[in-house]
């Protein structure tokens, strides 16, 4: 079973199984550390459909939720 | 010959606070991933030998795309260098020590510091650094750049480091894998290559970063709950640039006040008695002209300087990082992301760095958009001209009012701007949002002096040329034909200002102000001064005679005016520059044109008959 990381509560942490994006995201992304493998927990969401902060290992992330569509998380 | 050595890591690594500290000059420190945008480079000593040191834009990977990857690339491609110095977060070396392997396994002279160190001990975070130099094969230091621990080992190093290398060629560093081709197997093959070094960069950060089990919940985690919350978080950050705001205007005000006392006791005692034998001409020239406007100008920089103080605080604070997440919901519906609101914001120091900042993003569209919108920033020379302005005219229970007025409409014609150009198929992007966050972070009062000094010294020398020969050229204009009153509607500037006069008559800008907002073409720093030269007065006769003449409609119109017209002559050479196109920067110059004599003159006509004024 997969999800995506839009659909991640707050709090939750879950494992990255696949990134479907472009190769310049794509790569952007692996330079934040958000890679297949990795942990990933969902601190919170702003308000009126905005950003998602995220962490992974050490690292906090703002990622717009149409660009955190494309990662795919092993439901828990 | 002289050696060079260049700074290259991820944004937000330290990078500029590490140029800093080596080189005691002062490059911009921004808690903004990738805001060093300028190649700074400074000589220094290292082991009896001068050395360049060179800050490159911070890159996340050699692979890249953005217009910082590219000059980085540029950089590396064209120059010889005798050594790369590769700073890393402390607190990411899980993910930071990919650039590192894949410049060790070119073969270049490199040097890893592990920086932040001072927080990976407040956290318990321990890093083997032996370990890690033998992992990568490269010498390894663990440094603070802002606090300065493990100077005197990096200095040993740096030394150690330039005396083995051999050197590296233009272009070693930029094999030519490294071309960015787009074609899908290379990409295909790059990523493939990142991901094994991934493998080896995990393995060798588990054997020598030791992480407690469990992280000490940090400050900022903390703080974040209420800064970033999503009821709190957007009025706490209104509320905290208001305290901005505020705080520049009431340290400002006497400051402000004892600067013109200096100025007016050097023209009473010294200025006046040296020029009482010269000839009439010559002491108006001097006197009126180019000391009154340079000390009404002058009177301002105080309120320039706090200002770049405060936003030292600010952007070094980590708080901007902030505002981005919380501004994008909004901002996304204007075909603009949180980042190009942190740039507004910038703007309201000075729009030039506010437009050079754009090159964090990838998007020309985007990158296109956001310039369009920042220069309706109320620019700190905006701001001494409404301050002025607004102290001569208003009471001071309203001026906080006014201003905060004119705040408010430089968003809304920002936005308004947005939201009728993003439509357009130059503006539209696609550009993902995916910005670092760092950790609040309180900067040193070294960083914020030497952010606060640099920014100053850098607006007076670009601006004091335009200043010195805008002012003068005002006063050539109301003084010339030769024997006319100062001024009148027989001298040049007065002939400029009845020609202009059914153009700007509407909006209650009459013909004196027209000269003024003439030169405020050239830069705003200029208005108050040319006022000062118009009507031959200064300072406090200046401000009175301004509130004589003037309506508060008209004022508020002269302001309106003041605040959406082109901001000045250095904003649009940076545009067309930044841009790389001309018809671009003419549009940026003829929209906000258009748009100002269009809210001047709906304000004036309808506030004049509301209020009969
Ligand atoms: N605690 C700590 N903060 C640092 C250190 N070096 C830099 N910083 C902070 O990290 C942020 C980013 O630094 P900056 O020099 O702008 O990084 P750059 O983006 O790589 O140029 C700033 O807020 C600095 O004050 C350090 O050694 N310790």
């Amino acid at each position: 079973m997969t999800t995506r990381l839009t659909t991640l509560k707050p709090g939750n942490s879950a494992a990255i199984t696949a990134i479907h994006a472009a190769e310049a995201l794509h790569h952007r992304l692996n330079a934040l550390g958000l890679r297949v493998g990795k942990q990933i927990q969902v601190m919170r969401q702003a308000s009126f459909h905005g950003p998602l902060h995220v962490r992974v290992g050490s690292t906090d992330i703002i990622i717009r939720r149409s660009d955190a569509a494309c990662i795919e998380l092993r439901a828990a | 010959m002289s050696k060079r050595i260049a700074l290259l890591g991820m944004p937000n690594t330290g990078k500029s606070t590490l140029f800093n500290r080596l080189t005691g000059a002062s490059a911009r420190v921004g808690n903004w991933p990738g805001v060093t945008v300028d190649l700074l480079s400074a000589k220094i000593l290292i082991g009896g030998d001068m050395v360049e040191v060179v800050d490159l834009p911070g890159i996340y990977d050699l692979h890249g795309y953005s217009d910082d990857e590219k000059v980085v690339r540029h950089f590396l491609e064209r120059q010889a260098l005798d050594l790369l110095v590769v700073p890393l977060n402390a607190l990411q070396l899980d993910r930071q020590l990919v650039l590192p392997l894949q410049l060790a396994q070119l073969g270049l002279p490199v040097l890893v510091l592990v920086n932040m160190m001072d927080e990976a001990k407040t956290l318990g975070i321990r890093i083997d650094t032996q370990a890690l130099a033998a992992g990568l094969g490269l010498p390894v230091v663990a440094i603070s750049a802002k606090y300065g621990l493990g100077q005197a080992e990096m200095q040993a190093a740096l030394k150690s480091a330039l005396q083995i290398s051999q050197g590296m060629a233009a272009g070693a560093a930029t094999p030519d894998a490294i071309d960015a081709s787009p074609d899908a197997i290379a990409a295909r093959k790059r990523l493939q290559e990142d991901d094994s070094l991934e493998d080896k960069a995990a393995a060798l950060s588990r054997s020598a970063v030791d992480v407690p089990m469990q992280l000490p919940e940090r400050f900022s985690d903390k703080l974040d709950r209420v800064l970033m919350h999503n009821v709190f978080g957007l009025p706490l950050f209104f509320l905290a640039m208001f305290c901005v705001f505020a705080g520049v205007f009431w340290l400002g005000t006497p400051l402000q006040d004892a600067m013109k006392w200096l100025f007016d006791l050097f023209n009473a005692h010294v200025l006046t008695p040296v020029l009482a034998g010269a000839p009439e001409l010559l002491r108006g020239f001097v006197v009126d002209g180019l000391y009154g406007g340079l000390s009404t100008v002058a009177a301002f920089v105080p309120v320039i300087v706090l200002f770049f103080f405060f936003m030292a605080v600010v952007e070094d604070s980590g708080y901007l990082s902030r505002a981005a997440y919380l501004m994008d919901a909004l901002m996304v519906r204007l075909g603009l992301d949180g980042r190009s609101f942190v740039m507004l914001l910038m703007g309201f120091g000075c729009n030039v760095p506010a437009i050079m900042g754009t090159r964090v993003m990838r998007s020309r569209a985007l990158r296109l958009l956001s310039m369009l919108v920042i220069p309706f920033s109320l620019c700190s020379a905006r701001l001494q001209v409404f301050l002025f302005i607004i102290g001569a005219l208003f009471a001071p229970t309203q001026a906080p009012w006014v201003l905060l007025s004119l705040y408010l409409l430089s968003f809304a014609t920002a936005f308004l701007t947005a939201l009728i150009f993003r439509g357009q198929k130059h503006f539209r992007s696609e550009e993902p949002f995916v910005i670092e966050l760092p950790p609040y972070r309180l900067p040193t009062l070294r960083q914020v002096w030497m952010r606060g000094w640099l920014e100053v010294s850098h607006f007076l020398r670009r601006a004091s040329k335009i200043i010195v020969s805008g002012v003068v050229l005002v006063w050539l204009l109301t003084h010339l034909p030769s024997g006319v009153e100062a001024a009148s509607a027989a001298s040049y500037a007065g002939m400029i200002g009845h020609w202009m006069q059914p153009l700007l008559g509407p909006l209650g800008i009459d013909e004196k102000l027209t000269i003024a907002l003439i030169f405020g073409f050239v830069a705003k720093e200029v208005v108050i001064g040319a006022l000062a030269v118009i009507y031959s007065l200064e300072g406090d006769a200046l401000a009175h005679h301004i509130a004589g003449s003037l309506t508060l409609i008209q004022a508020y119109s002269f302001m309106l005016f003041c605040l959406i017209y082109t901001p000045c002559l250095s904003t649009i050479a940076t545009i067309r520059s930044e841009s790389r196109s001309v018809g671009f920067a003419v549009l940026a110059v003829a929209w906000p044109l258009a748009l100002a004599w269009g809210a001047s003159f709906v304000f004036y006509q309808v506030a004049s008959r509301l209020l009969g004024g």
